[in-house]
């Protein structure tokens, strides 16, 4: 997955997109529409090894590294905090790790969601974040001994 | 005939003021009052003259300040007694809330009581609260928690459970008088009957009905019962155990500090008597004055029209939800407290959850802190309305409405 384009450009991208909707159900059916488009996680993965945990709920994230980059599966049991979770994929994955580490990810705020991102939020979203920006960070720092 | 005519209904809900707030646009729709009801504006004043004019911590002081405080918290302890028709004040102990209650009691008479084997029963559908403390002190004394199976309708097995009394050596038996999951009100009298004919003690979780019935720990028979004043209209962090006086002198201090001793010093320390035995710091103080508050609205417009209102509120979200396609309400039990939980085919609770809010309706999703009540019907949690006196049948219509629209753009 040898995109050219940035964190920043993809989530820029996601705020000129999310700019059209004045109402909040359009909003969510977006949302909605972009999980039914995540490309579907095998059930292999849909283990405990690779969930994260939330209270309400579920979410699984699983992390394969390509070279010095980071591509993301990932799912969810609900249908917003999946179209959510899309949007996380979209952004982050394929990311060179250093990049995924260091990631601001303002976006949810400019568009509105931030509340989703909360860590008193019990959809797992928050956790899914930490953990890939942990994934990315142990290997960037394994790149960097190894530099 | 309605309980209340649509003036009384909007006089009653002119007293709430948080009801007149707007949440994402809309009017508030709040069917949450089994997480924590909402406070009548006497409440919050109460508790605010309270810290303006009387603002002074109890027991310790001579000055009028101290003295005054101590006449509202002690004074609350009376009216308490009163109300539950206990024996004598002392067996009035004040609490955090229902699960400090329930803490105290597992940690200190369930200490001395459970031994190597014991058995602790609890019911299925139990809230973590009244669960979750027995696990931990049976684990520590060797004992073991085994469940009071539910029926597929909600209620509690009564004749599996007369059995595990006859087969199991059973010492404690803790359970809720409502459920808070699916509203079952359990014939809590029976239960209790059964354990104490057979010498069992008994703790009642009373969170949940105290804010619809009338408790009477005589007519109950139980040992131990604990609410929260949250629940019933008034604040937050101030709960209350009944226990049975000649049980809580035997018992030991559970946690140690000012105002809980007799006489203090390096080569030995005694304790005060019960109640005060229990309430070690200085309490939720200004908890009381909002309390009284609390119990004044509740005894003005009276507490069997409050819960005949609020029967009146479940059986029109019963009977309209009811009629919503791919919805399966969970609990069908005969005595129901004023809750309606339930599952949409395809519809994950808290995708509904999101949905509802942002249409400025409050309900609660997911496993309503009550796990294996969930596991036992196959759910992973339920979106749940509850209704309090100030509710009307137009929120309901509009939660029926949106729970019509979200199953429209999520199934």
């Amino acid at each position: 997955m040898n995109t050219p384009d940035t964190i920043a450009e993809r989530e820029a991208e996601i705020i000129e997109e999310f700019s059209m909707f004045d109402e909040w159900l359009d909003k969510y059916e977006h949302i909605i529409e972009l999980g039914k488009s995540l490309e579907p996680m095998p059930s292999e993965l849909h283990a405990d090894q690779w969930k994260v945990k939330g209270c309400q709920s579920q979410v699984w994230l699983h992390p394969v590294r390509q070279g010095d980059a980071l591509v993301f599966q990932a799912d969810s049991d609900a249908a917003i905090t999946k179209g959510l979770v899309a949007l996380m994929v979209r952004v982050l994955s394929g990311q060179p790790c250093r990049a995924i580490a260091q990631a601001p990810l303002s976006f949810l705020d400019r568009i509105g969601l931030h509340e989703h991102l909360s860590p008193t939020r019990s959809n797992g979203l928050a956790s899914m974040v930490k953990q890939m920006k942990l994934y990315a960070a142990a290997i960037a720092s394994q790149e960097a001994s190894h530099g | 005939m309605s309980v209340f005519s649509p003036e009384e209904v909007a006089a009653i809900r002119g007293r709430f003021p948080i009801l007149s707030r707007m949440v994402n646009g809309k009017p508030l729709a709040y069917l949450d009052s089994a997480a924590t009801s909402q406070v009548p504006e006497q409440v919050i004043e109460a508790m605010a003259r309270f810290q303006r004019t009387t603002r002074a911590n109890v027991h310790r002081g001579v000055h009028r300040l101290s003295q005054e405080a101590t006449e509202v918290h002690e004074g609350l302890r009376d009216r308490i007694q009163r109300m539950l028709g206990a024996s004598r004040r002392e067996e009035i102990v004040f609490a955090r809330g229902t699960t400090e209650a329930i803490n105290l009691v597992a940690w200190t008479f369930g200490r001395q009581k459970l031994n190597e084997n014991d058995v602790v029963l609890v019911g299925e559908l139990e809230h973590h609260a009244n669960l979750v403390p027995w696990q931990i002190v049976a684990s520590e004394r060797g004992a073991r928690v085994e469940k009071i199976p539910a029926m597929d309708d909600g209620t509690l097995d009564f004749q599996t459970y007369e059995r595990q009394l006859d087969s199991l050596p059973v010492r404690i038996v803790a359970i809720q008088h409502v459920s808070n999951a699916l509203g079952t009100i359990h014939p809590v009298e029976r239960f209790v009957e059964a354990a104490r004919r057979r010498g069992v003690a008994t703790v009642v979780d009373a969170a949940q009905s105290a804010p619809h019935l009338r408790l009477d720990v005589q007519a109950i028979g139980c040992d131990f019962l604990a609410f929260s004043a949250h629940k019933m209209y008034g604040p937050t962090g101030i709960g209350f155990l009944y226990g049975r006086h000649e049980l809580l002198e035997s018992m030991p201090p559970w946690q140690g500090g000012g105002d809980m001793i007799d006489k203090v010093s390096f080569s030995g320390t005694t304790f005060h008597e019960p109640p005060w035995r229990f309430e070690a710091g200085t309490p939720h103080y200004e908890g009381p004055a909002g309390m009284h508050a609390a119990l004044d609205f509740i005894e003005e417009i009276g507490l069997e029209r409050i819960a005949a209102r609020e029967r009146e509120l479940l059986e029109h979200a019963t009977s309209r939800l009811g009629g919503i396609e791919g919805l399966r309400i969970l609990g069908s039990a005969p005595h129901k407290a004023a809750v309606v939980s339930f599952v949409l085919e395809g519809v994950h609770h808290y995708d509904a959850g999101l949905f509802l809010d942002q249409m400025g309706i409050a309900v609660r999703t997911g496993h309503h802190c009550a796990q294996p009540a969930m596991e036992r019907y196959g759910v992973t949690g339920t979106i749940r309305a509850s209704f309090s006196v100030f509710n009307t049948e137009d929120e309901i219509d509009r939660l029926v409405a949106g729970v019509v629209r979200l199953k429209r753009v999520l199934q």
